[in-house]
């Protein structure tokens, strides 16, 4: 079992160096020279050769990508372009919201898809199957921003019930905190709740046409318990695997709900670092992000063990 | 309960299957009795209705596509009038239910202890302690070694054979009035097979449980049931005292059955004692039989076996076959 | 919706660019059946023109990363010595969220359509390659391909003859859904300002134009939605019914 965990944890270190090669490539192959920028206009290019020197630019790639790797390892990402703060700072103060958007969606989608996935299975061919299935489908085809945009205006605009736009901290109460995060949370989880119900109600229905289900049933288990306990553990690791790799869609789905909600967290500064161009921040959201999904699959591929005895390493 | 009353008692039971090129008849009024503390078994090729019998008493046959009409008594109550509910709180604990696949039977990803916990607190209002300290003496009841270490372990960590025991276990832990097995021993090796089947017989006289045995093994039958109830083709063609059966069967059907088991001493090349096989197949259950569903195969049918379907008549005392011949071509065997 | 894009020119009212400054903003009316933007273009005829921008996208990642994925699946699933470089590096480039992946890359470039193919076509690549070379490596243990190579066929002709029909039914069923989200990542990029360059009318940038003014001109954001959420459930659709007409193996349970 520790030798599983192991194993486990060190394949993540190939994974995240092709992560790592692949983002410094994309400070290395960016267009624009930062010495430039940083010498400023009246810059003489024996000014901008300095700067250069001194920023260690001229040495050769494999030089340079060690030393950045050194330098990520003791948390130091680099100052952004365009305001000249640490870039750990501003992700700092940038991660709130997003964490919040993101574990809400997540319990949120969890708490929804998987009995909808179950009652789709139990149902299955019935006019409630359908009408999951059909909302599934739905949820894979709109965009996340369509979905914001016509929760937004229904809720928000028309009814009123929900604040349209902005993040309060948690700081600051948890009512409003909740309140604000209803409708991002319902955009971002939309096509994720599809994905889940998706993969919930094919491993169920697989699982129940095993024979155990039929002991259970022949045992006095009632319809509820065997669905939800001896179905679902059955049926857990699709749908725990699937809930580990729908995170990326999370994390891609946050840039874009952060924006129509006006939330001011790293899915907005993402997009600001796009526009700008500020390449550190680009590369060290796009490292951290890839860091997340990735230990998030790991706690998944750990949760395996769990869930499903037969499982042994 | 008065003696005279039975147990169960099925009056013609039909299970219907839709399906998407017409209805499937699996099984095709059906009745019968069994009474408290007996042994009945039921016998037949495989698809002759045996197991959607066993399934339609428990209620557990998928509706839709199935439906299930007729009449089964139990204890003087009509299950087929209960609702969910009450069924609910039948099985398992006055009807329980062993099945053919003890490899698949058992959930895998809960352990032993678990699923014989959660029979007893279903049925039982026992706290956790006492349901764990009756599994355990459950486990003890089949012969499972080291009941306690068995208790924490897996589906997947115990040999067919022990399975089966759990499975039994499982069965009897609410000590039921009617025990139903569905070829309890079939997946089993040969050695295997009797100790479950002693166990089985064991247990019945300590509980006092009735047992409806669903099994093709003829050698099966002699050894453990009473009563034999034959079925071809969805429907029951003969019944009788297990001696009187093997004695003298009466209907074709049965003299085949019987005649296609190999005996023990017997040589292959010894004609008179050649093993006898039925010709042909089970006719499709789709179609509406007229007559006889036997004819089809029957060495001894004649035209009005293709034409009326022959009633169960009694052709010796607690002996009913259902042949138009039987009573005046009596068992070559 | 093939139809519509071939034949925007024909269909459309107006010059999608034509800019008409007296007619800002207008509701949808008989001339301008969903009304104008901003600037007083006429949003029917930038819908219309929008189509092709998806449909080229979509088709093009669908193309180019199938036979991206098919070439770098047949080789990793057949040169076992390949195999784990090339897979951990797929798996790399997966682990970083697909939409990230497309940004970052478009960050390096200047926006037009073609690099929007390109960022998304890198990041589509490595789940088809994946699929391809689960499909070599469950045929390799087949008998016939076995066989042949006990027979001394060579390896080109064992891949073309025996692998690549095999693999080619679940190709074109993930080619639809890589066809989708293409789609649908071209329109996120471009909502985010990082893809199609502003002046080609695409879905995604005519709700970016409109998300100034959503909350009171709330059409200009429905049209262009109401459109690419068809299209791309149309092509889910598709996807579905050749899953299921096509490839037996991925069926979904009945």
């Amino acid at each position: 079992m520790v030798a599983y965990i192991a194993r486990r944890v060190l394949a993540i270190i190939p994974v995240m160096a092709v992560v790592a090669m692949f983002v410094f490539l994309l400070l290395y192959l960016s267009p624009g020279d930062p010495a430039v920028v940083i010498a400023g206009d009246q810059a003489t290019p024996e000014d901008v050769e300095k700067i250069r020197q001194g920023l260690g630019l001229d040495r050769p790639f494999f030089v340079r990508f060690a030393e950045w790797i050194w330098q990520i390892v003791h948390f130091d990402l680099g100052t952004s372009i365009f305001t000249g703060q640490p870039v750990s700072t501003l992700i700092a103060q940038r991660i709130e919201p997003t964490l919040s958007l993101m574990v809400i969606t997540l319990l949120f989608a969890v708490i929804t898809s998987i009995p909808l996935g179950i009652l789709a299975a139990w149902k299955a061919g019935a006019w409630l199957d359908r009408i999951i299935m059909t909302f599934a489908v739905f949820g894979f085809s709109v965009p996340v921003f369509v979905v914001g945009y016509v929760l937004a205006y229904v809720f928000a605009l028309e009814l009123d019930w929900l604040p349209v736009q902005g993040y309060s901290p948690i700081a600051q109460g948890i009512g409003h905190w909740l309140e604000g995060l209803l409708l991002p949370a319902a955009t971002l989880g939309c096509v994720y709740i599809a994905l889940i119900a998706r993969t919930t109600r094919t491993a169920v229905l697989e699982v129940l046409r095993q024979d155990y289900i039929r002991t259970a049933r022949a045992k006095g288990v009632g319809q509820i318990a065997t669905l939800f306990l001896h179905a679902l553990k059955n049926a857990a690791v699709p749908v725990v695997t699937v809930i580990g790799i729908g995170v990326a869609l999370l994390i891609g789905g946050a840039v874009v709900t952060e924006s129509v909600f006006a939330i001011p967290g790293l899915g907005r500064l993402t997009v600001d670092a796009i526009l700008r161009r500020d390449y550190p921040v680009i590369q060290s959201l796009v490292l951290l992000f890839s860091l997340v999904y990735v230990l998030v699959n790991l706690a998944v591929d750990l949760l395996y063990t769990v869930v499903d005895p037969r499982i042994r390493y | 309960m008065p003696d005279s009353l039975p147990l169960l008692e099925v009056v013609d039971l039909q299970t219907h299957f839709r399906t998407p090129d017409g209805i499937n008849r699996a099984v095709d009024g059906v009745s019968f009795t069994v009474k408290a503390g007996e042994t009945l078994a039921v016998v037949g090729e495989s698809g002759c209705g045996k197991s959607v019998t066993a399934m339609s008493l428990l209620r557990l046959v998928p509706e839709p596509p199935g439906k299930i009409a007729g009449r089964i008594l139990f204890q003087g109550r009509d299950l087929l009038a209960l609702t969910e509910r009450e069924m609910k709180a039948i099985r398992g604990k006055e009807l329980s239910m062993i099945f053919q696949e003890p490899m698949t039977s058992l959930n895998p990803v809960l352990t032993i202890g678990f699923q014989l916990r959660e029979t007893l607190r279903l049925h039982e209002k026992v706290d956790r302690r006492t349901a764990e300290r009756r599994a355990i003496e459950l486990l003890d009841l089949v012969g499972i070694p080291e009941s306690r270490r068995r208790m924490s372990e897996y589906p997947h960590q115990l040999s067919g054979g022990m399975r089966q025991r759990v499975m039994i276990a499982i069965a009897l832990a609410c000590s039921p009035k009617l025990l139903i097995a569905d070829e309890p021993t079939t997946a089993l090796d040969v050695t295997i097979q009797a100790q479950i089947l002693d166990l089985m017989t064991d247990l019945k006289r300590r509980i006092g449980a009735a047992i409806v045995l669903i099994t093709h093994d003829l050698g099966v039958v002699a050894e453990v049931a009473e009563r034999v109830m034959v079925m071809y083709a969805g429907r029951k063609v003969e019944e009788a005292p297990v001696a009187d059966l093997f004695r003298a069967p009466k209907h074709p059907y049965t003299q085949g059955l019987l005649g296609a088991v190999p005996r023990l001493g017997a040589s292959l090349l010894d004609a008179e004692s050649k093993l006898l096989e039925i010709p042909g197949v089970v006719p499709s259950l789709k179609q509406r039989i007229v007559g006889c569903v036997f004819a089809g195969r029957c060495p001894h049918a004649t035209d009005i076996c293709r034409e009326a379907m022959p009633a169960l008549d009694v052709k010796a005392p607690n002996h009913i076959a259902a042949c138009h011949h039987a009573a005046t071509e009596p068992a070559a065997a | 919706m093939i139809f519509v894009a071939l034949f925007a020119p024909i269909l459309g009212t107006v010059d999608p660019t034509a800019i008409a400054a007296r007619l800002r903003t207008r509701e949808p009316s008989a001339l301008h059946w969903f009304g104008t933007d901003m600037l007083g273009r006429d949003l029917y005829s930038r819908v219309l023109y929008g189509a092709r921008v998806s449909l080229i996208v979509g088709f093009s990642v669908a193309a180019l990363s199938s036979i991206g994925g098919l070439a770098i699946g047949l080789f990793s699933g057949f040169f076992r010595a390949m195999d784990a470089v090339v897979m951990r590096v797929m798996d790399g480039i997966m682990s970083i969220p697909s939409i990230l992946l497309a940004v970052a890359l478009m960050a390096l470039t200047r926006g037009s359509v073609g690099n929007v193919i390109i960022a998304i076509t890198i990041a589509e690549t490595p789940r088809v390659s994946r699929l391809v070379r689960g499909v070599v490596l469950s045929l390799r243990e087949q008998a016939y391909v076995d066989a042949a190579i006990t027979c001394g066929t060579r390896t080109p002709v064992i891949v073309l003859k025996h692998i690549l029909p095999n693999a080619l039914a679940s190709i074109i069923v993930q080619a639809t859904y890589v066809c989708a989200s293409a789609m649908i990542t071209e329109a996120i990029l471009s909502f985010i300002g990082a893809g199609t360059p502003p002046f080609i009318p695409s879905w995604g940038n005519i709700m970016a134009e409109g998300r100034a003014l959503w909350q009171v001109k709330f059409y200009i954001v429905l049209f262009p939605a109401i459109f690419l959420s068809m299209t791309v459930l149309a092509v889910n659709l598709l996807g579905d019914g050749l899953r299921d007409a096509l490839d037996p193996r991925m069926t979904k349970a009945a």
